[in-house]
């Protein structure tokens, strides 16, 4: 993780970012005024309509998007500050996307295989462990798991052809 | 001194040996959450909160709790012997606190910070112990438009308070409260922001946001800021404990000021970030070591530690006797009261005198075995944080994917809890503040509720918020704070102007 060789060019800029989340904010300030809108935001004949303190809520979060954006489209004159350098973005998405990818698995083949399945590659590719360790934490990991919620706490979790496959 | 003895009573209710158990157990999971990178106090106990469905309330909340203490002890020991604070309250205990452990003084720097912690939570439960039912009896007067000023306080004081951007507080606040929204209105039983998805019935879980806020977005700037562990070794033996506490009185007024912003800070909703930064830097300015703080001052280490336990601890007050908690955390604890069928507010002290009471107490007593079990157990934690981040960051994930699961056993939490995650480390990068999000998710259906009752017992005008001299003051001074950054700014300007 912290090798000294980083590439230190930037991904994108704040000021750019700044727009981009003062973008998604209005955005999401459009979706709820609008669906609030179509609610009723009104006064009714028994007292505010459901879509009332929402719609408020979305037109403050307009609002303040708006002033951001414009703050955010000032920040573009000053020097540009880079928002992520790209050594740092590669190792965020090194951890990001491995991680969707688990959740995806834990879809398909249940929490516990998922998981042992994610910490072995995990450790192998990027703690450069062995197979055996990597692969000897990760089902320990799961064994774990499955104990302690599957009979300890009786919580049901996903589960997968393994678990089915033995009978749970 | 009718205190006195509903806290004795509390004292029968929280001294069984399963309570007592669950007290060490919560203690050593909150050091260990607060010690590792990714888990904090509010997303640990946001993780561990479904495993406590079943237990009886009082046993769920005192082990809760002292996973709050746990978690705010175990930010000091990553701060002192790793330079890494492992939450945002312990960052100003590095300035000092890593410094001494760099001179091979970390036992020393230890002992002082567990110790300030001890008297700074101490002091709060003292505070809550006397002031909480006095505050509960008052609010018992309230009316809808009295609590909907109360929440417009609360959220207006993270905008004039907060140090950033506060367009941005105000986004990230009403961002929050639009998530809220999400899913069937309690009123009316229309349903809001679903667009037809039955899974977006349920609306967007707290803990699910808090968990991708917290957890993964923390991950994730770990891994941005390439951490290594390089840390110092620690020793804490009787004698370094014995010759600590024998220096510490002399920093009596210190603690006291840190004890009062602490408190004054954990109640209003600053937190116990910015108290501990606050603290440090008057320790600095009054003390007549000031000069030397940031070299290994061992004031410089009471004094953020101290503040921040007062205000961790006093932020519990809100919560028990109004229903609105001071901190992310609190407000974990909060929605977990909900969940367990307990309405938070100043009737839980008429009609759950055990719980509340039996709570108090376990805030004396988790504290004191807070200290004990993080003085004799720091060898054990820091060989923890010694563990490669290759092996930690996939198991907190792993942690992490199952407490957003079990929350309503919904694979769409889990990949909400990523969204959120994304957003955490977005939002961390920009400055938008996550606190004042995360209450305004706990609090949006109570605020809108004494909103819309409010609304239907005037027909529909907001003056009733100014309808009495209590609402009056309230509002006035909720609008006052919405507006101070912005009054402050032109004033800046101004001066600028003439300058």
């Amino acid at each position: 993780m912290g090798q000294p060789e980083k590439d230190h060019r930037g991904v994108v800029d704040t000021a750019t970012m700044e727009i981009v989340v003062a973008a998604l904010f209005f955005a999401f300030a459009a979706v709820v005024m609008f669906d609030s809108y179509r609610l009723g935001a009104a006064w009714g004949s028994d007292g505010p309509e459901p879509g009332y303190f929402p719609f408020y809520t979305g037109l403050i979060i307009a609002i303040a998007s708006v002033v951001l954006l414009v703050q955010g489209v000032r920040l573009c004159r000053q020097p540009r500050a880079a928002f992520v350098e790209r050594g740092q973005f590669k190792d965020v998405l090194v951890v990001l996307l491995p991680a969707l990818g688990y959740v995806l698995a834990i879809e398909f083949v249940g929490i516990y295989l998922a998981s042992a399945c994610y910490i072995a590659v995990f450790m192998v590719f990027l703690g450069h462990y062995t197979w055996k360790r990597g692969v000897t934490v990760g089902v320990s990991v799961g064994l774990f798991a499955f104990v302690l919620f599957e009979r300890w706490f009786s919580i049901p979790l996903p589960k997968g052809f393994i678990e089915r496959a033995l009978g749970f | 001194m009718d205190e006195l003895q509903s806290l004795m009573h509390g004292f029968a209710v929280a001294l069984t040996l399963q309570n007592v158990l669950l007290m060490f157990l919560g203690i050593v999971l909150g050091v260990l959450i607060g010690v590792l990178p990714g888990l904090g106090g509010a997303n640990g106990i946001a993780i561990l909160l479904p495993l406590t469905f079943t237990m009886s309330p009082t046993s769920a909340i005192i082990m809760l709790s002292c996973i709050y203490w746990g978690a705010l002890f175990g930010g000091a020991i990553t701060s002192i012997l790793f330079n890494i604070p492992g939450e945002p309250w312990s960052v100003a205990t590095t300035f000092d606190g890593h410094p001494m452990a760099q001179q091979g003084r970390a036992g020393e720097a230890l002992t002082a910070a567990f110790t300030g912690s001890f008297i700074g939570a101490f002091f709060a439960v003292v505070m809550i112990t006397f002031l909480a039912p006095l505050v509960a009896e008052f609010a018992l007067k309230f009316g809808p438009p009295e609590y909907f000023a109360v929440y417009l306080l609360a959220f207006c004081s993270f905008v004039g308070m907060g140090k950033g951007s506060p367009w941005k507080t105000i986004a990230a606040m009403m961002l929050g409260f639009g998530l809220a929204a999400v899913g069937m209105d309690t009123v009316t039983g229309q349903l809001r922001l679903t667009f037809g998805s039955t899974e977006l019935l349920r609306g967007v879980d707290f803990l699910v946001v808090v968990i991708g806020l917290f957890g993964i977005g923390e991950i994730l700037l770990t891994m941005e800021e390439g951490l290594e562990f390089k840390g110092r070794s620690a020793k804490i033996n009787a004698r370094v404990v014995f010759q600590t506490w024998a220096q510490l009185p002399k920093f009596w007024a210190t603690s006291l000021r840190a004890c009062l912003i602490g408190c004054w800070m954990g109640v209003t909703p600053g937190g116990a970030t910015p108290a501990s930064f606050m603290s440090y830097g008057v320790a600095k300015q009054i003390s007549k070591n000031g000069h030397n703080f940031g070299k290994g001052e061992m004031e410089g280490v009471v004094a953020p530690e101290t503040a921040a336990h007062a205000a961790g601890t006093a932020a519990l007050l809100p919560m028990l006797a109004l229903g609105i908690p001071g901190s992310p955390t609190a407000a974990v604890l909060l929605g977990g009261l909900l969940i367990w069928g307990l309405q938070p507010g100043p009737l839980l002290f008429v009609e759950q005198k055990d719980f509340v009471w039996g709570l108090i107490a376990s805030m004396y007593l988790g504290n004191i075995v807070g200290l004990i079990v993080v003085l004799t157990t720091v060898p054990l934690f820091a060989a923890i944080l010694r563990i490669p981040f290759s092996i930690i960051a996939p198991v907190i994930i792993v942690v992490c994917a199952i407490g957003a699961y079990t929350v309503n056993n919904a694979m769409l939490d889990v990949w909400l809890m990523m969204l959120f995650g994304v957003v955490g480390y977005v939002f961390k990068k920009l400055d938008y503040p996550m606190a004042p999000m995360v209450l305004a998710l706990v609090l949006g259906d109570r605020a809108e509720d004494s909103f819309r009752q409010s609304m239907l017992m005037s027909q529909g005008s907001v003056s009733i918020l100014w309808s009495n001299w209590l609402v009056g003051g309230i509002s006035t001074a909720a609008l006052l704070l919405l507006l101070w950054p912005f009054i402050s700014a032109l004033r800046e300007r101004r001066r600028r102007v003439v300058l």
